[in-house]
């Protein structure tokens, strides 16, 4: 498949470029052909001048770009300043015997020069997301990087993050280093960039000047259209009775302690409860308890006023909850079993899929055609393996199919995370197709936008325990940041 | 040059690839034969004489297959899961102790009341061999690969103990020779599993309940419900669990299965083979772990398992009966080692493409 189709693209020494397209538009393609993991199979590059050729990554790190991809690259044992001399052959990195002391000074002027604030001792893993993505930023200036490629880089960070990370890379340009910078949010792009190029089905339909752009006419360019307001229609009918209530329910994270404090929130038919918060707050591990796939330590779940033993998914959704976790290939998904496979990844126990211990295989490659064709998914057929799809697609796989369930609750986790702008729309849509349709929501996303958008009501956490709940309209944007950061909790 | 991930897999791949490694390893096989001074072609004739071709040499492969195709069964039900099993070996042992007990305990029955019993018996040494590692692994998250393996020495020395450092009802009392030279009590004629003749050909009971297993496992692993639990479960243990397969059940179930295919082959050397518990030609046979090499040669694909046993085995044949002055025994299993190594090199290609610069 072509990924990249005659794409012209250019930034220049100093500038902030950002690369702006939905999901399978190609810029990841050109990202790593522009790092060497790919080779273009036509055209070239350009580099200062110079064509250049890429045979590995090494190459492109020696010609000066460097990449911060959204998975990041760090050994979590190892401190900031190990990771950070990781792989460089010119200085510190290079002798024989590791001299922590120059490599700590060099990794500290750095920090401050570009106001990246780290310490230099620390180990990865005692490090927040945020600060981590610094560690990646500073790997790349460390290595003398003329041209920054950013993946995403706010997708995992606060409002008040995503400031700083904007202040670095305008000081970053300001030394007359290139970033560009690949986002699907199209105010950061604004408010960053000084050119965006925007690609589409892998071609570059235009580059623009950032000041000339509205959100409004860049999102037209991406998706090749004008989309809908994103608006919450205004009245869904009246909401029905519970069907999901927590009753301070604990519950224990990876590492054996605490991450689930004492949560109680009631979830109505069709209903969208959103639970806000920063990346790492119990979210994730409140939603695994719901689905049973983390065990309650205390407290109870109840799922239509059936109360729920926990710990065990199939008894949750026989209960009826239906979950879309964040992490879509290898939770959401079996990777490398087909598209198919993964349609009937919950329905394959009982008629029509299987009847006695087997499996039905013409019903089950017509389900997934269904699918396919219902909810667009783009791939080359029922039979082809999951990570083969992109984000977007691959979640429509994994909505299709708890749908079909016909759930009375649905948790459903940053759903839109690396989602493009037409993605996070359909996504959106069928959220509130759900709750119309009668089912309870509870809606988990770092994105406060999305929420507002979304819900009815939020739920604020803030180290395991609900610190706040709201209603939708009448909260402020101030007001939930603030309990976001776990200030202000005053109920 | 550059190595990429194919995002397809064209069908055909699965067929060159093999051939064509295996190909590449009879060439270098040639180059090994003609550096010790073996003529190639001549060498290669003559393995494929004594492997497939020559009066009885059919026979003599089957029998050396048999235990491989149960032991590569074994490996492959497991490794499909990811569940590294690597103790066959030590489950073929127990199922041959279990087997050889029950012949002995059933002499007198009519022989296929034996033959059910020993079968089943294996089966079941096998099993509950496997289940010690099968519920660490399940609920303590122990690395099977070490337990499975571990057991292997353990069952070897239990097996040690019964013939040579006890007076076990399976040692030989009998003869004042049986004392010197200990030995297993041989099974009852009753016992001595059934096979039948077409045209010269000797097929064994356990070949036949070899090749009933690979069918069996191939229904079971492609076309029910068990099977689908097993591939979600072996992408992906989360994905499984997330979809409420019961995931530490499939471990155990597994796990057990791997092992009663081991245990039969077990039971299949007391029947049809052996007749009699022989810890040191069990041991220096080591089917359990050229199973493994079976399956993985195999891809895990159960009928070709029985194609990769017969080929192994025919290539351990022919080393036994060309053995001599002129043709160290060592040279078949360097062509068995390179065989394995070309056909896990062409794996590689199955999955990645190599695109050159120009």
């Amino acid at each position: 498949m072509v990924a990249n189709d005659h794409v012209d693209f250019d930034a220049a020494e100093g500038e902030v470029h950002a690369l702006l397209g939905e999901n399978g538009a190609g810029k990841t393609t050109l990202s790593k052909m522009l790092t060497g993991l790919y080779r273009p199979d036509e055209g070239e590059i350009v580099l200062f001048g110079r064509t250049v050729e890429f045979n590995s990554p090494r190459d492109a790190l020696d010609a000066g770009i460097a990449m911060v991809h959204q998975h990041f690259r760090l050994v979590s044992p190892f401190t900031v300043a190990e990771n950070v001399v990781l792989g460089d052959e010119r200085d510190v990195g290079r002798s024989f015997l590791l001299r922590p002391g120059a490599i700590e000074g060099r990794v500290g002027e750095l920090s401050r020069r570009y106001g990246l604030a780290v310490d230099p001792r620390a180990r990865i893993w005692q490090l927040s997301v945020g600060e981590q993505q610094r560690v990646e930023i500073l790997k790349a200036l460390y290595q003398d990087a003329r041209i920054l490629i950013l993946d995403e880089p706010t997708a995992v960070l606060t409002p008040q993050e995503a400031e700083a990370l904007f202040e670095t890379i305008r000081a970053m340009a300001a030394d007359g280093r290139t970033v560009i910078f690949i986002s699907h949010k199209l105010h950061e792009v604004k408010a960053v960039a000084d050119r965006v190029t925007v690609l589409r089905r892998g071609k570059s339909i235009a580059t623009v000047a950032a000041a000339d752009a509205t959100p409004r006419s860049l999102a037209a360019l991406m998706v090749g259209r004008e989309l809908e307001a994103e608006r919450r229609p205004a009245e869904r009918g009246p909401v029905g009775e519970p069907v999901l209530k927590l009753d301070g329910v604990w519950a224990d994270g990876d590492r054996g302690v605490p991450a689930v404090k004492d949560v109680a929130l009631t979830i109505c038919a069709g209903e969208i409860v959103g639970v806000a918060g920063v990346a790492g707050n119990g979210q994730r591990e409140l939603a695994e308890t719901i689905v049973g796939m983390r065990p309650l330590t205390d407290g109870a779940v109840e799922v239509c006023g059936r109360r729920l033993t926990g710990g065990d998914p199939r008894e949750a959704i026989s209960a009826g909850v239906a979950y879309v976790p964040e992490d879509r290939l290898g939770t959401g998904v079996a990777p490398s079993l087909s598209v198919a496979s993964n349609v009937v990844l919950k329905s394959y126990r009982g008629s029509p899929v299987s009847s006695g211990p087997f499996l039905r295989f013409r019903r089950i490659r017509d389900l997934a055609r269904g699918v396919i064709d219902r909810y667009d998914v783009r791939t080359s057929g029922p039979n082809a393996p999951a990570w083969q799809l992109s984000g977007g697609n691959l979640q429509k796989v994994v909505l299709a199919r708890e749908f079909s369930g016909e759930p009375a609750v649905l948790v459903v986790a940053s759903p839109t995370r690396g989602l493009d702008v037409a993605g996070i729309e359909t996504v959106h849509s069928y959220l509130r197709e759900a709750a119309s349709a009668g089912v309870g929501v509870l809606l988990i996303s770092e994105d406060l936008d999305e929420i507002l958008v979304l819900a009815d009501r939020v739920a604020v956490m803030y180290e395991g325990a609900v610190v706040g709940e709201r209603v939708v309209g009448v909260a402020t944007v101030e007001e939930l940041g603030l309990m976001m950061a776990g200030a202000g909790s005053e109920d | 040059m550059r190595i990429e991930r194919r995002l397809r897999q064209p069908w055909w791949l699965t067929v060159v690839v093999p051939v064509v490694s295996i190909a590449v390893a009879l060439v270098l096989s040639g180059v090994v034969l003609f550096l010790t001074g073996h003529p190639p072609l001549k060498s290669f004739r003559r393995i494929i004489d004594a492997a497939f071709i020559a009066n009885g040499a059919l026979t003599e492969t089957i029998i050396s297959a048999t235990p491989l195709i149960f032991t590569g069964l074994a490996a492959a039900v497991a490794f499909r899961m990811n569940l590294f099993n690597i103790g066959g070996e030590g489950q073929l042992y127990s199922g041959a102790i279990t087997g050889a007990a029950v012949g002995l305990l059933m002499a007198g029955s009519p022989s296929p009341l034996i033959f059910v019993g020993m079968i089943v018996a294996g089966a079941a040494g096998g099993a509950l061999l496997a289940s010690i590692p099968a519920l660490l692994r399940a609920f303590f998250s122990t690395n099977e690969i070490i337990t499975s393996l571990m057991l292997n020495y353990v069952v070897a020395l239990v097996l040690e103990y019964l013939i040579f450092d006890s007076h076990s009802y399976l040692r030989d009392t009998s003869g004042f020779e049986a004392n010197v030279f200990p030995q297993g009590k041989t099974l009852p004629d009753e016992a001595t599993w059934s096979s039948w003749t077409i045209h010269g050909l000797v097929l064994p009971l356990g070949f036949l309940v070899a090749l009933a297993v690979a069918v069996f496992v191939w229904v079971l692993y492609s076309r029910t419900r068990f099977g689908f639990e097993v591939q979600v479960i072996g992408d992906s243990t989360r994905a499984g669990r997330y979809a409420g397969m019961r995931t530490r059940r499939k471990i155990v179930a597994v796990m057990c299965l791997s092992g009663a295919i081991a245990g039969i082959g077990g039971a299949s050397q007391m029947g049809d083979f052996r007749h009699q518990l022989d810890p040191r030609g069990l041991r220096d046979a080591s089917y359990g772990y050229t199973g493994i090499v079976v399956a993985a040669l195999a891809r895990y694909n159960p009928f070709a398992v029985v194609l990769v046993a017969l080929l192994i085995g025919g290539l351990t044949n022919a080393g036994f009966t060309l053995q001599g002055a002129d043709f160290p025994a060592g040279l078949v299993g360097v062509m068995q080692g390179l065989i394995l190594f070309c056909a896990l090199g062409g794996e590689l290609f199955v999955r990645y493409r190599v695109r050159f610069a120009w």
